[in-house]
């Protein structure tokens, strides 16, 4: 029969089916950040229970952990101890740990591909839903609960059932100034926050194999704000060419006999798919979203919608209590908008490529003066690579803030957060209320798109600073 | 992990879409290493006001919805983040039932993880139960018959059978799968001549 790549994979790490088709699923690759884990390993204590494969899993502090100078360490109590806590539990059960201080320390979304430890054909998994990022490589890698992380460590399987097939094709060429947020964004448009709930999608099509690594890690990584917990794409050479070298790939023998089972990871032609969807590249504009779900977008040229012309009444006071939040009115023109603050970064867009498509538009032009602009890298060797190309020189003199690596403002859980109706053009995943801080107003936009927004003080239209 | 049989309760209503788990639960108590603890922080920002006040209108701060057991609330409840805060959190507030017509995956696993049972009907019966909240009427949950009864009024709801054997008997997922234990070792046997570099490098 026919199967998809994510029922072939599936089928590749099947333990055991019970009848009622309820599976345990083998796990290889496990990454642990210090907020979904303490409870997990105080389960392991206190059923004195062992990690089952310590090489397996990868351990890494990236929310808590502050972006300005780290020599004095974390001020904040609760932080510092949940910190600490991890630093703990992977010393007494024998993990591997990137510290606070290691240069290969950054967001666990970042550090899996950079490492190698993310591959082709493996289930990943880890406490925190944009695990759906490694996907990109053609893994099943998905988010899962603090109970699941502890079932992880301790058996190094997964209690799941099966999830349907969905195929989202993208053919065509992206135009000048769109990235592949915007194809995310539009998508998650069109599907809904929920359109994704029950399924596992495979992006395919002409623009997505066109796509670089760093590019389809945007696209899997918002997979899960449209209901999906796991978005996949069929690995190619790039992806091949990307893992070769890196420290924690396979070496020698293995490399080769694992390229040979990486190529052969592809969804048969006549495979079933539960769901398609299709979208045309050239359709796809730069992305803002003007509401409170990642659903809520529209292209830089929109307005924001009148939910007047709602007929389902669930969406109309959706749209009321979102553009109440936002501090918005129907029919503006979402370029009027003026903004507070900017933020580049996150496991969505907080990769070196990201960061290379910002500078390019912050070139020798200055942050507009009542905006404060902070860039974020993904992980310490984003932020070297960046270094080494005068990256962070191109944001100081325009007047960004440069910062040590984490999830910062993407969720506020340290000291970097917005204030009440503070508006701020972000990078990241989510623009849920209060998501960046209390109060706080988000729009989520590409690298370039947040950029082009420091510059212009208001949201705005990246394509204007192409040359 | 405890148990769920039956429950009853004056259900609290929040007819709202897409409440996802930084609603449920906000970022700044996620910082606590353990499981208690954070039924008072449920619905923060919606439930106190800048100063940490309880806004006194939002129903899970007035009587006798403070007491629910069962929330009912709008479509993809739970959205969002994976974390499991957000059914500590209803759990250490007192809540062991949840009604929409969707949930987030990853909440609705999590749910079962807690002892706290997710109900899909379908949403034409959400509004009608939701009349027994405003009316402050109590409804039973009974998860063995999978029944929900209100006034003279019965709804059957649907759940995967071996969740609902894991919920009424408060089995721990762990201990299953270790049983499971020469099974889990000789699939790593395989594993380690199939695709060797998962082990090696």
């Amino acid at each position: 029969m026919s199967k998809t790549l994510y029922d072939k994979i599936w089928d590749d790490h099947l333990v055991h089916t019970q009848d009622d088709g309820t599976s345990l699923l083998y796990v290889d690759r496990h990454l642990v950040h210090e907020v979904t884990s303490p409870q997990a390993f105080e389960g392991l204590r206190n059923s004195n229970r062992k990690v089952r494969q310590p090489n397996l899993t990868l351990a890494v502090a990236d929310h808590n952990v502050p972006t300005s100078d780290r020599s004095k360490g974390i001020s904040d109590e609760e932080s510092k101890l949940q910190v600490e806590t991890l630093e703990k539990n992977c010393d007494e059960f024998g993990i591997k740990l990137f510290g606070m201080n290691d240069k290969r320390q950054g967001i666990v979304h970042i550090i899996g591909p950079e490492q190698g430890f993310t591959q082709p054909g493996s289930i990943i998994v880890c406490g925190d839903s944009h695990t759906a990022t490694h996907g990109a490589f053609g893994s099943l890698a998905f988010g899962i609960g603090t109970s699941e992380v502890e079932h992880v460590l301790a058996t190094q399987t997964l209690v799941q059932k099966k999830s349907k097939n969905f195929r989202i094709k993208v053919d065509g060429k992206l135009s000048i100034g769109v990235t592949s947020k915007d194809v995310i964004l539009q998508i998650i448009g069109k599907i809904g926050t929920a359109g994704g709930t029950g399924y596992v999608i495979e992006y395919a099509g002409s623009l997505i194999s066109s796509l670089s690594v760093e590019q389809r890690m945007t696209i899997c990584n918002m997979t899960i704000e449209g209901g999906a917990r796991a978005g996949l794409i069929e690995p190619d050479e790039k992806i091949f060419n990307y893992l070769n070298g890196r420290p924690m790939s396979p070496k020698k023998e293995n490399w080769d006999k694992a390229l040979n089972y990486w190529s052969k990871l592809k969804s048969d032609d006549d495979a079933n798919f539960d769901k398609e969807v299709t979208l045309d590249g050239k359709d796809i504009m730069p992305m803002v979203t003007w509401g409170t779900s990642p659903q809520d977008v529209i292209s830089i040229d929109g307005r924001i919608p009148n939910p007047e012309n709602e007929a389902d009444e669930d969406r109309k006071n959706s749209i009321e209590r979102s553009l109440k939040y936002m501090g918005l009115k129907p029919g503006t023109a979402i370029k009027d908008v003026k903004i507070d603050k900017v933020f580049i970064g996150s496991c969505t867009n907080g990769r070196i490529e990201d960061l290379r498509d910002a500078a390019k538009i912050v070139k020798n032009k200055k942050v507009a003066q009542h905006v404060y602009a902070m860039v974020v890298p993904g992980s310490g060797l984003v932020k070297q690579q960046a270094e080494q190309e005068g990256l962070d020189k191109v944001f100081k003199d325009s007047g960004f803030d440069w910062r040590e690596p984490g999830c910062s403002m993407c969720l506020a859980m340290n000291a970097d957060k917005l204030k009440p109706e503070e508006r701020c053009a972000s990078t990241s995943n989510r623009n849920f209320e209060g998501r960046q801080g209390r109060g706080g107003r988000t729009h989520l936009v590409s690298p370039g798109m947040a950029a082009a927004a420091a510059i212009s003080g208001s949201l705005d239209d990246v394509r204007k600073f192409q040359n | 992990m405890q148990k769920f049989k039956t429950t009853k309760s004056i259900p609290a209503y929040l007819p709202i879409v897409n409440i996802d788990t930084d609603m449920i639960i906000p970022k700044q108590f996620l910082k606590t290493i353990k499981r208690t603890g954070l039924g008072k922080n449920l619905f923060y920002e919606m439930r106190y006001n800048e100063k940490g006040k309880p806004i006194e209108d939002f129903i899970l701060n007035t009587s006798p919805f403070n007491d629910s057991k069962i929330l009912i609330a709008g479509k993809n409840f739970g959205c969002g983040s994976s974390r499991e805060h957000a059914p500590w959190a209803l759990l250490d507030f007192g809540i062991t039932c949840v009604i929409s017509s969707s949930y987030a995956d990853i909440f609705y696993n999590n749910c079962f993880k807690n002892g706290i049972l997710p109900i899909v009907l379908p949403e034409a019966k959400i509004k009608e139960l939701s009349e027994y909240s405003k009316r402050k009427e109590e409804i039973i949950v009974n998860l063995e018959k999978q029944k929900i009864t209100f006034g003279n009024n019965e709804i059957d709801f649907e759940i995967d059978q071996f969740k609902k054997k894991c919920l009424i008997e408060g089995l721990d997922d762990i201990a299953l799968s270790l049983e499971k234990n020469p099974k889990i070792t000789e699939f790593e046997k395989k594993l380690s001549s199939n695709r060797p570099w998962i082990f090696n490098d």
